[in-house]
């Protein structure tokens, strides 16, 4: 049976780097999903949230709810929009009788891609192959709020001739922070600086991630310090698009 | 700019405070992650103790009660203040009652939440700060910057400067054990001629009337035992019901705090000088302090009256390692001090501190009793904006967003003509300077984004 399954692209992906989007589609599909794009879709209202602006959340939940609630599955390509849709809008409609139960609907039914690939579907890439080193850094919230760790891994593990480097405080959040890194840049700064020196130090010749957000703030920092480290979402080299243009490179 | 950027600035430019910051944190990262390793069933230690304190804090009252009664039985005074100003004027009252000239004080961040080093300077009082960091601290006439490490801002470079200049007798040798020396020399006499002693509590134990203390200098005994009078100020959420559930918190609190199995002392007060004990303070007085705890525990941040003051949240803090704990301008820095400020000093002054986190929820999976820390802040941020106190920018930048958002095919025309914007200011993938972006450019490079957005190429795509 075909899985019927609804990509949210994200907005950051749709503005960005819709080639993540694609790649999402293409291992999806390989992994023998029916995908589709809901129109109505557009931000899961994660920045309102986080900003303690409750009622824009909450009007941008209803409106991503209504348009992704038909579908088997819901996958997203990024931790923290995965993370906001399957932990954050329960809590959002918590008072709601009528929105709660639906926020949970399509709460237990919402995975970031990786995850979904490895933990539900059980795929690995087959017959991709790239030659190169990459250092791969754990998002916030993708490891925090969803546990992914190993799937990533697990996926690139199968990717011929890529080696995983080991990177130093991988862990460790790169300063991104949404809003955080423009309210307080200086701070950002410091911590981003950190990041694209353990970047550099771990002698890899791309650097992977899960979240686009964090991706472009490490890869923004790498190349105003000059480094030579290029920037990819995982699932771009997962789906075997790993020799396309990488962050920054976009003609 | 507000006061705490500014704060963040001059911190970002202190080289010396990075290198002092990371030493401290960085060595209890290292040494936190060992011990825990070698615990048997971390996570659910972790969660006992989180059940301990969640029915404490349900309970407060009756636990308190039953504190007291057996404190007295024990021979020892309670006393309780519902605010900081009180609780600073029931110690200098009894300070004064005992004829003190000058008062022994074993490190306590309730101390310097309820301001009492400046009470009793008002009162006239010499206060002799025993704890080593601490004691570095009164030198230099700062505040402490760490809960666990007063000092953890200074470079032991800095601490030698400061004890040549201060000291009667300082070290000569440039050696830690030197240094060590010369703080032992200048602190024994005034130590063991102290008239009160003053600790604050790390436990209150309900069932026998006891107060402990963790040290790991030994400090809190020598100016807690001798003088005629020992004074705890205490936060009423200190209270557990017995000793095993005492035990339990100890075996996180020191291995949360420092990687350590246990602190070198850990000592249980119960009651002044017994008939036929060798030594021990005559009196002794327990200040049971609110100051604001009751009124978090209705108003939804009862989880954070779980916290046993061990920072760790602050070790694993990326914004705490890059600014230390002075920017954060409250008692209590770092994670746990961003929660707790805004409720004892105010929202509107301490806007920045719930702001000023990523949210990336490492302080959470550290914390030894499972404190939900961004939840928490997220919880301010919400009020912050209820109460109208976030930036019009902010406000109208949001409503916008949100209002485009909500109409999905003006979204797309407007994601479109931004996406044709940016690459118009892009050199060869990248944006130098975009405007409204300065906080992003500033620092880092914007990558160029691709000719069309996600749902442009898709659609077209599909119509093929």
């Amino acid at each position: 049976m075909t899985r019927k399954v609804a990509l949210f692209v994200t907005c950051l992906v749709d503005v960005m780097r819709p080639r993540i989007g694609f790649a999402a589609i293409r291992a999806l599909e390989a992994a023998g999903c029916d995908v589709i794009v809901p129109q109505g879709q557009t931000c899961c209202g994660q920045p309102a949230l986080n900003s303690g602006d409750r009622d824009h959340a909450a009007a941008l939940a209803r409106q991503t709810i209504e348009a992704l609630e038909p579908y088997d599955a819901i996958v997203v390509p990024s931790g923290s929009c995965a993370g906001t849709i399957r932990c954050h809008y329960p809590e959002i409609f918590e008072q709601d009788a009528a929105w709660r139960p639906r926020a949970q609907a399509v709460a237990a039914k919402t995975f970031e891609v990786m995850a979904y690939l490895d933990d539900v579907l059980g795929w690995k890439p087959q017959g991709v192959s790239l030659d190169a080193s990459a250092a791969y850094h754990d998002s916030c919230s993708g490891l925090r709020e969803l546990g992914i760790k190993a799937q990533p891994r697990r996926l690139l593990g199968n990717i011929d001739g890529l080696a995983l480097v080991p990177l130093a405080g991988e862990e460790t959040c790169c300063g991104f922070g949404g809003t955080f890194c423009v309210k307080y840049p200086a701070i950002s700064n410091a911590i981003v600086g950190e990041k694209a020196d353990a970047i550099d130090a771990s002698g890899a010749d791309l650097l992977l991630a899960g979240d686009l957000g964090c991706l472009m703030n490490m890869a923004g920092k790498l190349h105003r310090n000059g480094s030579r480290v290029r920037a990819y979402h995982a699932i771009e080299l997962i789906a075997g698009m790993g020799d396309g243009p990488a962050i920054g490179e976009e003609p | 700019m507000s006061r705490f950027t500014d704060r963040t600035d001059a911190a970002l430019a202190d080289p010396l405070l990075k290198v002092a910051v990371e030493r401290t944190a960085g060595t209890a990262e290292a040494k936190r992650s060992a011990a825990v390793d070698a615990f048997p069933n971390f996570d659910a230690a972790r969660t006992r103790a989180a059940a301990i304190k969640d029915h404490v804090i349900a309970h407060l009252g009756a636990y308190l009660e039953l504190f007291e009664a057996n404190a007295v039985a024990a021979g020892a005074h309670v006393h309780w203040a519902s605010t900081a100003d009180e609780a600073c004027r029931i110690v200098i009252t009894l300070c004064k009652a005992a004829g003190a000239k000058s008062v022994a004080r074993s490190k306590s961040m309730l101390g310097e939440e309820i301001g009492l080093p400046h009470a009793l300077a008002q009162a006239g009082i010499e206060r002799v700060e025993t704890d080593l960091a601490e004691h570095i601290i009164q030198l230099a006439d700062e505040r402490p910057s760490h809960i666990i490490w007063p000092a953890m801002h200074k470079t032991r470079e800095q601490v030698s400067a400061l004890f040549k200049a201060k000291h009667r007798t300082p070290h000569e040798e440039e050696t830690i054990a030197a240094m060590a020396e010369s703080a032992r020399r200048e602190l024994r006499a005034r130590m063991l001629g102290a008239d009160v002693g003053i600790s604050g509590a790390n436990f209150l134990i309900a069932d026998s009337g006891a107060v402990c203390t963790v040290t790991n200098e030994g400090n809190a005994e020598l100016s807690l035992v001798p003088p005629r009078v020992h004074i705890v100020t205490a936060g009423i959420e200190k209270i557990v019901p017995s000793m095993p559930h005492a035990i339990h918190m100890l075996r996180l609190l020191a291995r949360s705090a420092t990687g350590a199995a246990l602190t070198q002392y850990t000592t249980f007060y119960t009651g002044p000088k017994r008939p036929g004990d060798r030594d021990g303070p005559e009196e002794m007085h327990i200040v049971l302090v609110d100051n604001g705890r009751t009124k978090m525990r209705e108003e939804g941040l009862a989880e954070m009256l779980r916290c046993i003051r061990c920072g760790a949240c602050m070790n694993h803090c990326v914004v705490f390692r890059q600014i230390g704990g002075h920017a954060y301008g409250g008692t209590y820095p770092g994670p746990m001090g961003s929660v707790l400020t805004p409720a004892m000093d105010g929202l509107p002054d301490n806007r920045d501190l719930v702001h000023a986190c990523t949210l990336n929820g490492k302080c959470q999976e550290v914390c030894p009793v499972r404190i939900p820390l961004p939840t928490l802040l997220k919880g301010w941020r919400e009020k912050s904006w209820r109460e109208g106190l976030e930036p019009t920018s902010m406000r109208f930048g949001l409503a916008l967003w949100t209002w485009v958002a909500r109409r999905p095919a003006l979204y797309r025309l407007g994601t479109g003509i931004a996406v044709r914007a940016m690459r118009l200011l892009g050199r060869r993938g990248w944006i130098d300077r975009l405007p409204l972006a300065g906080g992003w450019t500033r620092h880092r490079a914007m990558p160029r984004p691709a000719a069309r957005t996600f749902m442009d190429q898709y659609r077209q795509e599909r119509r093929k």
